[in-house]
């Protein structure tokens, strides 16, 4: 029986003063790739926010069971891909650079390491125990297919190769669980396809736990294992099959997943 | 010998006082105006004008009072801003206006401008004494120092705060530690370009270095050669040409700058055409 990386119990919290996600409760299993769907403004940024740590909220959140100061040493060790990063525009940091940002201090990840250990939990290092820091970021970057443009500026590529460079930068600490803030939002088809096969890649060979917010039902079928559907409150979380035969569910989702992507393709042109 | 000057001690204070000040000022440069607080110097500065005004005014040496006044406004002005949510750029005018209003008092009330307060509007790098620039070089080395240690949680810190955040970096702490050593940074540039100029040497070294489309390590390296080519030069033609060192330091900055960008827009650090990167 595969073990809880994530417990979400009660879960509320405001963004900007008004309550952005109200008593939500799931939890998340070892494997898992979870798919969370829900409109624009449904508290999924919120959610994560809170996870991670950078978000007041009422309830209890548990990673593989710790609360408290365990959590907060293992939080290093969950990777956060969000939805835009705002940097500089003219930053002088390399691919290589950037990758490196997400390496974690010797101490900090054996910390982690003892702790995810400790629960008996089967999670595999990406990278070796003796792997060398620029080792790490080129198996990283190998890993989203981005090897070429290691020393290029981040500022130089386009969305989605930065995308793929943050993704890397969140692997590079060796993650438990990722989670990605709709990554692939206002990147072209070949890129999102890319970007989905890396997200299976991860979760089946490294046996990383991914939560990935999309508006991308299709994808959401095709790569999810189990599917999280919120607005403000959780309406559904279960096995994936499950929601795409619930017809009023999907009813729902589809049509202001279509009004998303009607919304973003008129702002497009 | 042309060069016979530089065989005198005040010379060569100048010239150590000088680089060690640049170094400081290219490393924290950098990080200041990538976190978009390029003016941040010269709101230290000005605190610092007050500050000298107030170790004139009790009669106690004034980079300490500097020191103390900046470093204590910084931080001040950091815990308000977190508070409060004001914006950098009135955060920043807060402390200009502040620091120079109580200059301006404690001067009158210390019965108006002295030689030695002129000096530390404009850079006296040539009348350094043996003890500052033990104290500058001590000082110095201390900066670079901590700049070195925490190079990767600030380089993350500065990318990008909440990642660095959920990396376990401790960001507040951090914060502060930066701004105390850009408070103290600017007090040991006082010397050498005046309150006025400090901000050419915190901005001009950096925008120029990034322009040449280099990683975040060798920006930083070439900032600080292009900070210390400037002072050097900048201090040694000072004396056969008779010109204030601040004045020339930052005008060869300035004239880098410019250099720079024509060769820019000239095309010449662009990596590789459209073309050639389609073949």
């Amino acid at each position: 029986m595969p073990m809880n990386v994530l417990d979400v119990e009660n879960v509320s919290a405001s963004h900007n003063g008004t309550l952005a996600i109200n008593k939500i409760s799931f939890s998340v299993k070892e494997g898992d790739l979870l798919g969370i769907v829900g409109p624009n403004g449904a508290g999924k940024t919120t959610l994560f926010r809170a996870i991670l740590g950078l978000q007041n909220y009422q309830g209890k959140i548990r990673l593989f069971g710790y609360e408290g100061s365990q959590y907060a040493a293992l939080l290093p060790m969950v990777g956060y891909v969000p939805q835009k990063v705002s940097f500089e525009s003219n930053f002088p940091a390399t691919v290589f650079d950037v990758v490196g940002m997400g390496l974690l201090p010797k101490k900090k990840l054996q910390r982690g390491v003892a702790l995810i250990q400790g629960c008996g939990c089967n999670w595999n290092r990406i990278f070796g125990e003796s792997s060398k820091n620029t080792e790490k970021i080129g198996k990283a970057l190998e890993i989203v297919g981005l090897e070429h443009l290691r020393d290029r500026r981040i500022s130089e590529l386009s969305g989605g190769e930065q995308q793929r460079t943050f993704i890397a930068s969140a692997l590079v600490k060796e993650p438990v669980l990722l989670i990605l803030d709709e990554p692939v939002t206002g990147v072209d088809m070949e890129v999102q396809n890319k970007f989905y096969s890396v997200i299976r890649k991860i979760n089946k060979e490294n046996k990383i736990t991914i939560i990935w917010a999309s508006h991308d039902l299709t994808a959401i079928s095709d790569y999810a294992t189990k599917v999280a559907c919120m607005n403000r409150d959780l309406f559904f979380h279960g096995e994936k099959e499950e929601f795409f035969s619930n017809k009023d569910l999907l009813k729902t989702y589809s049509e202001s997943a279509m009004q998303m992507h009607m919304h973003n393709h008129s702002h497009e042109v | 010998m042309v060069l016979d000057f530089l065989a005198y001690g005040f010379m060569q204070r100048a010239l150590v006082t000088g680089t060690a000040a640049a170094v400081c000022c290219a490393m924290i440069g950098l990080y200041l105006v990538l976190k978009r607080y390029s003016l941040f110097g010269d709101a230290l500065s000005h605190m610092a004008f007050g500050g000298i005004a107030l170790g004139y005014f009790l009669n106690i040496y004034p980079i300490w009072t500097a020191t103390a006044v900046s470093v204590s406004a910084a931080m001040g002005i950091t815990k308000i801003r977190k508070s409060t949510k004001i914006s950098g750029d009135a955060a920043v005018a807060v402390m200009l206006s502040s620091g120079l209003g109580m200059g301006v008092i404690l001067v009158s009330a210390s019965h108006g401008f002295t030689i030695d307060l002129f000096s530390f509007l404009f850079g006296s790098v040539l009348l350094t004494n043996v003890s500052d620039t033990l104290s500058f070089i001590a000082i110095s080395c201390g900066i670079i120092a901590t700049l070195v240690i925490f190079r990767k949680p600030l380089l993350h810190f500065t990318f990008d705060e909440e990642q660095a955040k959920v990396n376990g970096v401790p960001v507040e702490k951090l914060n502060y530690l930066f701004i105390a050593l850009a408070a103290v940074t600017v007090i040991i540039t006082m010397r050498l370009v005046g309150i006025l100029l400090i901000s050419a040497l915190i901005v001009l070294p950096n925008i120029t270095a990034m322009m040449m489309g280099k990683g975040f390590k060798k920006t930083m390296l070439i900032s600080i050669s292009l900070s210390v080519a400037a002072t050097t030069l900048g201090i040694v033609l000072s004396y056969p040409l008779n010109l204030a060192p601040s004045g020339s330091i930052v005008m060869i900055l300035v004239a880098m700058y410019v250099g720079t960008l024509l060769v820019k827009q000239m095309g010449l650090f662009s990596r590789k055409t459209i073309v050639q990167e389609i073949q």
